[in-house]
Protein backbone atom coordinates (compact mmCIF):
# COMPACT_ATOMS: atom_id res chain seq x y z
CA UNK A 1 0.00 0.00 0.00
CA UNK A 2 1.42 3.61 -1.09
CA UNK A 3 1.94 5.93 1.91
CA UNK A 4 0.13 9.01 1.67
CA UNK A 5 0.87 10.67 4.78
CA UNK A 6 4.22 10.14 6.66
CA UNK A 7 4.56 12.18 10.03
CA UNK A 8 8.15 11.74 11.85
CA UNK A 9 8.67 13.49 15.20
CA UNK A 10 5.75 16.27 14.78
CA UNK A 11 5.45 18.82 17.23
CA UNK A 12 2.38 20.87 17.76
CA UNK A 13 1.51 23.50 19.86
CA UNK A 14 0.62 27.45 20.56
CA UNK A 15 2.80 30.22 20.64
CA UNK A 16 5.94 27.85 21.43
CA UNK A 17 4.02 25.74 24.10
CA UNK A 18 3.90 22.36 22.71
CA UNK A 19 0.36 20.30 23.42
CA UNK A 20 1.81 17.28 21.46
CA UNK A 21 5.18 15.94 21.11
CA UNK A 22 7.23 13.77 18.69
CA UNK A 23 4.04 12.39 17.03
CA UNK A 24 5.29 9.60 14.42
CA UNK A 25 2.73 7.66 12.71
CA UNK A 26 2.11 6.85 8.75
CA UNK A 27 -1.67 6.23 6.93
CA UNK A 28 -1.41 4.48 3.56
CA UNK A 29 -3.92 4.23 1.05
CA UNK A 30 -7.15 2.41 1.99
CA UNK A 31 -6.50 3.09 5.84
CA UNK A 32 -9.08 3.70 8.44
CA UNK A 33 -6.98 5.75 10.94
CA UNK A 34 -8.64 6.67 14.44
CA UNK A 35 -7.18 9.33 16.35
CA UNK A 36 -8.09 8.94 20.04
CA UNK A 37 -6.84 11.15 23.13
CA UNK A 38 -8.21 12.97 25.86
CA UNK A 39 -9.42 16.62 25.69
CA UNK A 40 -6.87 18.55 25.66
CA UNK A 41 -4.36 16.26 24.30
CA UNK A 42 -3.69 17.67 21.11
CA UNK A 43 -6.35 16.02 18.25
CA UNK A 44 -7.24 19.36 16.77
CA UNK A 45 -3.96 20.87 17.16
CA UNK A 46 -2.94 17.57 14.93
CA UNK A 47 -6.07 18.05 12.66
CA UNK A 48 -5.12 22.11 11.74
CA UNK A 49 -1.63 20.88 10.95
CA UNK A 50 -2.34 17.85 8.33
CA UNK A 51 -4.79 20.24 6.99
CA UNK A 52 -2.21 22.93 6.39
CA UNK A 53 -4.02 25.37 8.97
CA UNK A 54 -1.79 25.86 11.40
CA UNK A 55 2.10 24.86 11.41
CA UNK A 56 4.15 22.71 13.00
CA UNK A 57 6.91 23.39 15.63
CA UNK A 58 9.07 20.66 14.96
CA UNK A 59 9.07 17.63 12.45
CA UNK A 60 7.82 17.01 9.43
CA UNK A 61 4.43 15.94 7.70
CA UNK A 62 5.54 14.32 4.47
CA UNK A 63 2.98 13.56 1.31
CA UNK A 64 2.71 10.59 -0.48
CA UNK A 65 1.08 8.83 -3.32
CA UNK A 66 0.07 12.28 -5.37
CA UNK A 67 -1.46 13.72 -2.20
CA UNK A 68 -1.21 17.83 -1.35
CA UNK A 69 -2.29 19.29 2.02
CA UNK A 70 -5.43 20.80 0.37
CA UNK A 71 -6.82 17.38 -1.15
CA UNK A 72 -7.90 16.24 2.17
CA UNK A 73 -11.68 16.03 2.33
CA UNK A 74 -12.43 17.61 5.69
CA UNK A 75 -15.56 17.10 8.27
CA UNK A 76 -15.47 19.88 10.53
CA UNK A 77 -17.49 20.26 14.09
CA UNK A 78 -20.58 22.21 13.37
CA UNK A 79 -20.07 26.22 14.20
CA UNK A 80 -22.47 28.11 15.72
CA UNK A 81 -22.68 30.36 12.41
CA UNK A 82 -24.06 27.18 10.12
CA UNK A 83 -27.05 26.67 12.60
CA UNK A 84 -29.22 29.69 11.25
CA UNK A 85 -27.24 29.68 7.70
CA UNK A 86 -29.96 29.82 5.32
CA UNK A 87 -28.51 27.64 2.32
CA UNK A 88 -29.73 24.49 0.53
CA UNK A 89 -28.15 21.18 0.44
CA UNK A 90 -27.12 22.00 -3.14
CA UNK A 91 -25.50 24.61 -2.26
CA UNK A 92 -23.27 23.46 0.44
CA UNK A 93 -22.67 20.41 -1.18
CA UNK A 94 -21.23 22.33 -4.49
CA UNK A 95 -19.36 24.54 -2.56
CA UNK A 96 -17.17 21.21 -2.05
CA UNK A 97 -16.34 21.38 -5.41
CA UNK A 98 -15.06 25.59 -5.09
CA UNK A 99 -11.15 24.55 -5.14
CA UNK A 100 -11.70 23.30 -8.33
CA UNK A 101 -13.06 26.05 -10.11
CA UNK A 102 -9.61 28.52 -9.19
CA UNK A 103 -10.80 31.42 -10.42
CA UNK A 104 -14.11 30.94 -12.74
CA UNK A 105 -16.84 32.58 -10.96
CA UNK A 106 -19.52 29.84 -11.59
CA UNK A 107 -19.47 26.17 -11.41
CA UNK A 108 -19.10 24.10 -14.68
CA UNK A 109 -21.29 21.41 -15.64
CA UNK A 110 -18.82 18.62 -14.31
CA UNK A 111 -18.78 20.01 -10.91
CA UNK A 112 -22.75 20.39 -11.18
CA UNK A 113 -22.67 16.69 -12.22
CA UNK A 114 -20.23 15.59 -9.24
CA UNK A 115 -22.47 16.92 -6.42
CA UNK A 116 -25.42 15.68 -8.05
CA UNK A 117 -23.99 11.86 -8.08
CA UNK A 118 -22.33 12.45 -4.64
CA UNK A 119 -25.52 13.20 -2.73
CA UNK A 120 -27.15 10.44 -4.88
CA UNK A 121 -24.44 8.18 -3.50
CA UNK A 122 -25.02 9.32 0.32
CA UNK A 123 -28.74 9.17 -0.10
CA UNK A 124 -29.52 12.87 0.42
CA UNK A 125 -30.75 13.77 -3.41
CA UNK A 126 -34.02 14.20 -1.79
CA UNK A 127 -32.99 16.75 0.06
CA UNK A 128 -31.22 19.27 -2.00
CA UNK A 129 -33.86 21.86 -2.28
CA UNK A 130 -34.27 21.45 1.68
CA UNK A 131 -32.66 23.65 4.20
CA UNK A 132 -29.62 22.77 6.13
CA UNK A 133 -30.97 24.28 8.97
CA UNK A 134 -33.80 22.59 9.25
CA UNK A 135 -32.19 18.75 9.01
CA UNK A 136 -31.73 16.14 11.53
CA UNK A 137 -28.18 16.00 12.73
CA UNK A 138 -27.57 13.17 10.95
CA UNK A 139 -28.86 14.19 7.90
CA UNK A 140 -26.41 17.81 8.09
CA UNK A 141 -23.33 15.35 8.78
CA UNK A 142 -24.26 13.47 5.48
CA UNK A 143 -24.09 16.97 3.87
CA UNK A 144 -21.19 17.91 5.03
CA UNK A 145 -19.77 14.68 4.02
CA UNK A 146 -20.92 15.01 0.59
CA UNK A 147 -19.22 18.79 0.39
CA UNK A 148 -16.08 16.56 1.34
CA UNK A 149 -16.39 14.24 -0.83
CA UNK A 150 -16.86 16.95 -3.73
CA UNK A 151 -13.37 18.13 -2.81
CA UNK A 152 -11.69 15.11 -2.91
CA UNK A 153 -11.86 11.24 -3.24
CA UNK A 154 -8.92 10.52 -1.80
CA UNK A 155 -8.67 11.63 1.97
CA UNK A 156 -10.96 12.22 4.50
CA UNK A 157 -10.63 13.96 8.01
CA UNK A 158 -13.39 13.75 10.46
CA UNK A 159 -13.57 15.91 13.32
CA UNK A 160 -15.49 13.86 15.92
CA UNK A 161 -18.40 13.28 13.46
CA UNK A 162 -20.72 11.41 15.45
CA UNK A 163 -21.00 14.08 18.34
CA UNK A 164 -25.11 15.13 18.94
CA UNK A 165 -26.11 12.24 16.95
CA UNK A 166 -28.65 10.02 18.74
CA UNK A 167 -27.22 6.52 18.63
CA UNK A 168 -29.40 5.46 15.79
CA UNK A 169 -28.04 8.29 13.47
CA UNK A 170 -24.42 7.57 15.18
CA UNK A 171 -24.45 4.07 13.59
CA UNK A 172 -25.74 4.60 10.40
CA UNK A 173 -22.92 7.62 9.76
CA UNK A 174 -20.19 5.00 10.82
CA UNK A 175 -21.75 2.43 8.90
CA UNK A 176 -21.43 5.00 5.49
CA UNK A 177 -18.17 6.04 6.50
CA UNK A 178 -16.60 2.52 6.43
CA UNK A 179 -18.43 1.99 3.06
CA UNK A 180 -16.74 4.91 2.31
CA UNK A 181 -13.77 3.17 3.01
CA UNK A 182 -13.94 -0.24 1.48
CA UNK A 183 -14.07 1.99 -1.77
CA UNK A 184 -10.90 3.03 -1.45
CA UNK A 185 -11.30 6.40 0.83
CA UNK A 186 -8.32 7.13 3.33
CA UNK A 187 -10.23 7.66 6.47
CA UNK A 188 -8.26 9.80 9.13
CA UNK A 189 -11.13 10.30 12.18
CA UNK A 190 -10.78 12.22 15.43
CA UNK A 191 -12.87 10.24 18.34
CA UNK A 192 -14.25 9.96 21.78
CA UNK A 193 -16.09 6.46 20.99
CA UNK A 194 -13.65 4.03 21.43
CA UNK A 195 -16.14 1.27 20.94
CA UNK A 196 -16.81 2.49 17.81
CA UNK A 197 -12.85 3.01 16.87
CA UNK A 198 -11.47 -0.18 17.82
CA UNK A 199 -15.03 -1.77 15.42
CA UNK A 200 -14.37 0.12 12.93
CA UNK A 201 -10.58 1.28 12.32
CA UNK A 202 -7.87 -0.42 10.92
CA UNK A 203 -5.49 1.84 12.86
CA UNK A 204 -4.99 3.75 15.99
CA UNK A 205 -3.39 6.50 17.17
CA UNK A 206 -3.55 7.54 20.77
CA UNK A 207 -2.04 10.70 22.03
CA UNK A 208 -1.69 11.10 25.67
CA UNK A 209 -1.21 14.37 27.81
CA UNK A 210 1.69 15.38 25.30
CA UNK A 211 3.40 12.15 23.89
CA UNK A 212 2.17 9.68 21.66
CA UNK A 213 1.06 6.50 23.64
CA UNK A 214 0.22 3.79 20.78
CA UNK A 215 0.41 4.16 17.32
CA UNK A 216 -0.36 0.55 15.05
CA UNK A 217 -3.33 -2.30 13.67
CA UNK A 218 -6.33 -2.03 15.85
CA UNK A 219 -6.33 -5.43 16.97
CA UNK A 220 -3.05 -4.76 18.65
CA UNK A 221 -4.63 -1.33 20.36
CA UNK A 222 -7.00 -3.59 22.14
CA UNK A 223 -4.21 -6.55 23.34
CA UNK A 224 -1.99 -3.45 24.28
CA UNK A 225 -1.84 -2.12 27.79
CA UNK A 226 -2.65 1.44 27.00
CA UNK A 227 -5.66 -0.21 25.07
CA UNK A 228 -6.96 -1.67 27.87
CA UNK A 229 -6.92 0.71 30.68
CA UNK A 230 -8.41 3.28 28.22
CA UNK A 231 -11.40 1.01 26.98
CA UNK A 232 -12.07 -0.20 31.06
CA UNK A 233 -11.88 3.19 32.09
CA UNK A 234 -14.14 4.57 29.50
CA UNK A 235 -16.83 1.32 30.56
CA UNK A 236 -16.75 2.21 34.16
CA UNK A 237 -17.42 6.25 32.89
CA UNK A 238 -20.32 4.91 30.61
CA UNK A 239 -22.02 2.82 33.70
CA UNK A 240 -21.17 5.39 35.99
CA UNK B 1 -54.22 60.67 -6.32
CA UNK B 2 -53.37 62.78 -9.29
CA UNK B 3 -52.73 65.77 -6.88
CA UNK B 4 -49.94 63.10 -5.84
CA UNK B 5 -48.28 62.48 -9.28
CA UNK B 6 -48.12 65.88 -9.93
CA UNK B 7 -46.27 66.89 -6.81
CA UNK B 8 -43.76 64.20 -7.45
CA UNK B 9 -43.89 65.54 -11.14
CA UNK B 10 -42.97 68.89 -9.67
CA UNK B 11 -39.90 66.97 -7.63
CA UNK B 12 -38.68 65.00 -9.78
CA UNK B 13 -38.07 68.36 -12.09
CA UNK B 14 -35.62 69.53 -10.03
CA UNK B 15 -32.17 67.44 -10.67
CA UNK B 16 -31.12 67.47 -7.40
CA UNK B 17 -34.32 64.68 -6.82
CA UNK B 18 -33.55 62.31 -9.47
CA UNK B 19 -29.80 62.67 -7.94
CA UNK B 20 -31.11 61.48 -4.52
CA UNK B 21 -33.15 58.63 -6.01
CA UNK B 22 -30.74 57.32 -8.10
CA UNK B 23 -28.12 57.43 -5.40
CA UNK B 24 -30.31 56.36 -2.68
CA UNK B 25 -31.66 53.11 -4.69
CA UNK B 26 -28.37 52.27 -5.72
CA UNK B 27 -26.98 52.26 -1.65
CA UNK B 28 -29.80 50.37 -0.81
CA UNK B 29 -28.84 47.43 -3.56
CA UNK B 30 -25.53 47.64 -2.50
CA UNK B 31 -25.64 47.49 1.12
CA UNK B 32 -28.47 45.12 1.08
CA UNK B 33 -25.96 42.15 -0.38
CA UNK B 34 -23.76 41.72 1.80
CA UNK B 35 -25.74 41.89 4.66
CA UNK B 36 -26.49 38.00 4.75
CA UNK B 37 -22.44 37.71 5.28
CA UNK B 38 -22.37 39.80 7.77
CA UNK B 39 -25.25 38.97 9.99
CA UNK B 40 -23.93 35.30 9.91
CA UNK B 41 -20.60 35.97 11.02
CA UNK B 42 -22.08 37.99 13.83
CA UNK B 43 -20.57 41.43 12.41
CA UNK B 44 -24.34 43.03 12.14
CA UNK B 45 -22.80 45.82 14.30
CA UNK B 46 -19.84 46.61 12.10
CA UNK B 47 -21.81 49.13 9.69
CA UNK B 48 -22.58 50.59 13.07
CA UNK B 49 -18.90 50.90 13.96
CA UNK B 50 -17.84 51.90 10.65
CA UNK B 51 -19.82 55.04 10.11
CA UNK B 52 -18.87 55.92 13.04
CA UNK B 53 -15.17 55.63 12.48
CA UNK B 54 -15.95 57.81 8.90
CA UNK B 55 -17.72 60.17 10.64
CA UNK B 56 -14.42 60.59 13.02
CA UNK B 57 -12.42 60.82 10.37
CA UNK B 58 -14.79 63.06 8.13
CA UNK B 59 -14.29 65.78 11.66
CA UNK B 60 -10.68 64.98 11.02
CA UNK B 61 -10.91 66.27 7.37
CA UNK B 62 -12.88 69.23 8.06
CA UNK B 63 -10.72 70.28 10.95
CA UNK B 64 -8.10 70.46 8.55
CA UNK B 65 -9.59 71.86 6.44
CA UNK B 66 -10.03 69.73 3.04
CA UNK B 67 -12.41 70.20 0.63
CA UNK B 68 -12.49 66.41 -0.54
CA UNK B 69 -13.06 64.97 2.58
CA UNK B 70 -13.15 61.65 0.89
CA UNK B 71 -9.44 61.50 0.45
CA UNK B 72 -9.30 60.90 4.36
CA UNK B 73 -13.01 59.18 5.36
CA UNK B 74 -12.30 56.45 2.38
CA UNK B 75 -8.38 55.28 2.88
CA UNK B 76 -9.40 55.39 7.11
CA UNK B 77 -12.87 53.55 6.81
CA UNK B 78 -10.93 50.55 4.66
CA UNK B 79 -8.10 50.34 7.23
CA UNK B 80 -10.80 50.08 10.49
CA UNK B 81 -12.67 47.31 8.09
CA UNK B 82 -9.70 45.22 7.79
CA UNK B 83 -8.60 45.55 11.19
CA UNK B 84 -11.95 45.01 12.92
CA UNK B 85 -12.62 41.79 10.66
CA UNK B 86 -8.83 40.20 11.27
CA UNK B 87 -9.98 40.24 14.60
CA UNK B 88 -12.79 38.14 14.98
CA UNK B 89 -10.22 35.37 14.39
CA UNK B 90 -7.66 35.39 17.02
CA UNK B 91 -7.16 38.49 19.21
CA UNK B 92 -7.22 39.45 22.82
CA UNK B 93 -10.34 41.56 22.39
CA UNK B 94 -12.69 39.60 20.48
CA UNK B 95 -14.92 40.66 17.51
CA UNK B 96 -18.34 42.58 19.12
CA UNK B 97 -15.75 43.68 21.58
CA UNK B 98 -13.75 45.02 19.13
CA UNK B 99 -16.56 46.93 17.08
CA UNK B 100 -17.89 48.67 20.29
CA UNK B 101 -14.68 50.14 21.24
CA UNK B 102 -13.53 52.04 17.88
CA UNK B 103 -17.34 52.63 17.13
CA UNK B 104 -17.38 55.09 20.30
CA UNK B 105 -14.32 55.66 20.61
CA UNK B 106 -14.19 57.65 16.79
CA UNK B 107 -17.83 59.12 17.11
CA UNK B 108 -16.21 60.56 20.80
CA UNK B 109 -13.49 62.14 19.34
CA UNK B 110 -15.04 62.64 16.13
CA UNK B 111 -18.12 65.28 17.97
CA UNK B 112 -14.77 66.87 19.85
CA UNK B 113 -12.67 67.63 17.59
CA UNK B 114 -15.65 69.31 15.41
CA UNK B 115 -17.14 71.22 18.65
CA UNK B 116 -13.20 72.60 19.21
CA UNK B 117 -11.98 73.59 15.87
CA UNK B 118 -15.07 74.00 13.70
CA UNK B 119 -16.01 77.41 12.43
CA UNK B 120 -19.11 76.98 11.53
CA UNK B 121 -21.96 78.78 13.49
CA UNK B 122 -24.54 76.05 13.88
CA UNK B 123 -22.63 72.98 14.99
CA UNK B 124 -24.56 70.83 16.70
CA UNK B 125 -26.80 71.04 13.11
CA UNK B 126 -23.71 69.84 11.22
CA UNK B 127 -23.23 67.21 13.44
CA UNK B 128 -27.12 66.21 13.67
CA UNK B 129 -27.26 66.20 9.73
CA UNK B 130 -24.02 63.59 9.43
CA UNK B 131 -25.38 61.45 11.96
CA UNK B 132 -28.87 61.05 10.42
CA UNK B 133 -27.91 62.36 6.80
CA UNK B 134 -31.22 64.56 6.69
CA UNK B 135 -30.17 66.84 4.45
CA UNK B 136 -27.08 65.88 2.54
CA UNK B 137 -28.26 63.26 0.47
CA UNK B 138 -31.05 66.62 -1.38
CA UNK B 139 -27.60 68.61 -1.56
CA UNK B 140 -25.54 65.90 -4.17
CA UNK B 141 -23.83 66.97 -7.12
CA UNK B 142 -23.50 65.91 -10.36
CA UNK B 143 -19.79 64.54 -9.35
CA UNK B 144 -21.14 62.66 -6.41
CA UNK B 145 -23.60 60.61 -8.22
CA UNK B 146 -21.16 59.69 -11.06
CA UNK B 147 -18.88 58.54 -8.00
CA UNK B 148 -21.96 56.47 -6.29
CA UNK B 149 -22.48 54.64 -9.39
CA UNK B 150 -18.59 53.70 -10.36
CA UNK B 151 -18.39 52.46 -6.39
CA UNK B 152 -21.74 50.93 -6.86
CA UNK B 153 -21.11 49.15 -9.79
CA UNK B 154 -17.75 48.25 -8.96
CA UNK B 155 -19.67 46.70 -5.60
CA UNK B 156 -21.70 44.70 -7.43
CA UNK B 157 -19.50 43.21 -9.90
CA UNK B 158 -17.23 41.96 -7.30
CA UNK B 159 -20.20 40.03 -5.51
CA UNK B 160 -21.27 38.43 -8.36
CA UNK B 161 -17.47 37.58 -9.37
CA UNK B 162 -17.05 35.94 -6.01
CA UNK B 163 -20.39 34.77 -4.94
CA UNK B 164 -19.51 31.29 -4.43
CA UNK B 165 -16.35 31.95 -2.65
CA UNK B 166 -18.24 34.53 -0.64
CA UNK B 167 -20.76 32.05 0.23
CA UNK B 168 -17.91 29.10 1.22
CA UNK B 169 -16.13 31.47 3.40
CA UNK B 170 -18.96 32.73 5.03
CA UNK B 171 -20.55 29.21 5.65
CA UNK B 172 -17.48 27.04 7.00
CA UNK B 173 -14.30 29.41 6.77
CA UNK B 174 -12.23 26.26 8.06
CA UNK B 175 -13.29 23.87 5.30
CA UNK B 176 -12.83 26.36 2.55
CA UNK B 177 -9.30 27.25 4.39
CA UNK B 178 -8.68 23.05 4.72
CA UNK B 179 -9.82 22.99 0.58
CA UNK B 180 -7.44 25.38 -0.55
CA UNK B 181 -9.08 28.43 -0.75
CA UNK B 182 -7.89 31.70 0.31
CA UNK B 183 -9.79 32.53 2.96
CA UNK B 184 -8.32 35.66 4.34
CA UNK B 185 -8.04 36.98 0.77
CA UNK B 186 -11.93 36.59 0.43
CA UNK B 187 -12.02 38.33 4.01
CA UNK B 188 -10.02 40.83 3.37
CA UNK B 189 -12.19 41.46 -0.03
CA UNK B 190 -15.51 41.66 2.07
CA UNK B 191 -14.08 44.30 4.43
CA UNK B 192 -13.05 46.53 1.52
CA UNK B 193 -16.54 46.25 -0.41
CA UNK B 194 -18.15 46.88 3.00
CA UNK B 195 -16.40 49.66 4.30
CA UNK B 196 -16.84 51.19 0.45
CA UNK B 197 -20.70 50.51 0.91
CA UNK B 198 -20.65 52.31 4.16
CA UNK B 199 -18.48 55.68 3.14
CA UNK B 200 -21.19 55.65 0.42
CA UNK B 201 -24.26 55.13 2.55
CA UNK B 202 -23.65 58.05 5.45
CA UNK B 203 -24.82 60.25 2.32
CA UNK B 204 -28.34 58.59 2.40
CA UNK B 205 -29.11 57.96 5.71
CA UNK B 206 -25.97 59.06 8.12
CA UNK B 207 -24.08 57.12 10.31
CA UNK B 208 -26.11 56.20 12.82
CA UNK B 209 -28.64 54.36 10.56
CA UNK B 210 -26.57 52.33 8.55
CA UNK B 211 -26.81 49.21 10.13
CA UNK B 212 -30.38 49.08 9.33
CA UNK B 213 -29.63 49.27 6.03
CA UNK B 214 -27.40 46.31 5.96
CA UNK B 215 -29.09 44.44 8.28
CA UNK B 216 -32.54 44.33 8.30
CA UNK B 217 -33.18 43.54 4.19
CA UNK B 218 -30.77 40.67 5.26
CA UNK B 219 -32.65 39.59 8.34
CA UNK B 220 -36.12 39.95 6.42
CA UNK B 221 -35.29 37.60 3.58
CA UNK B 222 -33.75 35.22 6.22
CA UNK B 223 -37.48 34.76 7.43
CA UNK B 224 -39.12 33.58 4.37
CA UNK B 225 -36.14 31.64 2.38
CA UNK B 226 -34.32 28.33 2.16
CA UNK B 227 -31.57 28.99 -0.08
CA UNK B 228 -28.32 31.48 0.17
CA UNK B 229 -29.57 32.40 -3.65
CA UNK B 230 -32.95 33.56 -3.11
CA UNK B 231 -31.87 35.04 0.35
CA UNK B 232 -29.57 37.30 -1.42
CA UNK B 233 -31.80 38.23 -4.70
CA UNK B 234 -34.91 39.03 -1.76
CA UNK B 235 -32.97 40.87 0.34
CA UNK B 236 -31.65 42.75 -2.63
CA UNK B 237 -35.05 43.17 -4.05
CA UNK B 238 -37.10 44.25 -1.42
CA UNK B 239 -34.13 46.89 -0.07
CA UNK B 240 -34.38 48.41 -3.34
CA UNK B 241 -38.34 48.87 -3.03
CA UNK B 242 -38.00 50.20 0.62
CA UNK B 243 -35.62 52.67 -0.36
CA UNK B 244 -37.74 53.49 -3.59
CA UNK B 245 -41.01 53.71 -1.06
CA UNK B 246 -38.87 55.52 2.27
CA UNK B 247 -37.48 57.88 -0.60
CA UNK B 248 -40.80 59.02 -2.24
CA UNK B 249 -42.64 59.60 1.46
CA UNK B 250 -39.89 61.45 2.44
CA UNK B 251 -40.51 63.87 -0.46
CA UNK B 252 -44.45 64.01 -0.07
CA UNK B 253 -44.67 64.32 3.58
CA UNK B 254 -40.95 65.96 4.33
CA UNK B 255 -39.83 63.62 6.47
CA UNK B 256 -36.01 62.84 6.96
CA UNK B 257 -34.91 60.28 4.49
CA UNK B 258 -33.04 58.29 6.47
CA UNK B 259 -35.36 57.43 9.21
CA UNK B 260 -38.39 56.87 6.60
CA UNK B 261 -36.39 54.34 4.72
CA UNK B 262 -35.28 52.88 8.08
CA UNK B 263 -39.20 52.69 8.98
CA UNK B 264 -40.09 50.96 5.77
CA UNK B 265 -37.62 48.51 6.52
CA UNK B 266 -38.37 47.49 9.80
CA UNK B 267 -42.55 47.53 8.13
CA UNK B 268 -40.79 44.78 5.74
CA UNK B 269 -39.34 42.91 8.25
CA UNK B 270 -42.17 42.33 10.38
CA UNK B 271 -44.17 41.81 7.32
CA UNK B 272 -41.63 38.81 6.01
CA UNK B 273 -41.51 37.67 9.53
CA UNK B 274 -45.61 37.07 9.96
CA UNK B 275 -45.41 35.79 6.27
CA UNK B 276 -42.58 33.76 7.12
CA UNK B 277 -44.37 31.99 10.41
CA UNK B 278 -47.11 31.59 8.35
CA UNK B 279 -45.58 29.56 5.28
CA UNK B 280 -42.66 28.36 6.69
CA UNK B 281 -44.71 26.68 9.93
CA UNK B 282 -42.61 27.42 13.08
CA UNK B 283 -39.05 28.66 12.24
CA UNK B 284 -37.91 30.45 14.61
Amino acid sequence: MPEQIICKNLTLGYEGNAVAENLNFTVSSGDYLCILGENGSGKSTLIKALLGLKPQISGNIEWGDGCKANEIGYLPQQTVVQKDFPASVREIVRSGCLAKCGLRPFYNKEEKELAESTMQQLGIDGLARRCYRELSGGQQQRVLLARALCATRKILLLDEPVTGLDPKAQTDLYELIAKLNSNGITIIMVSHDIAAAVRYSSHVLHIGSKKQLFFGKSSDYIKSRVGQTFIKSEEVEGDG
Amino acid sequence: MAEIFEKLQLYFSYPFVRYALIVGLLIALCSSLLGVTLVLKRFSFIGDGLSHVAFGAMAVAVVVGLTNTMIIIVPVTVIAAILLLRTGQNTKIKGDAAVAMISVGALAVGYLLINLFSKSANIAGDVCSTLFGSTSILTLKEQDVWLCIGISVLVIAVFIFFYHKIFSVTFDENFAKATGTNANVYNLLIAVVIALIIVLAMNLVGSLLISALVIFPALSAMRIFKSYFAVTVYSAVLSVCCALIGILVSILAGTPVGATIVSVDIAAFIISGITGSICGGARR
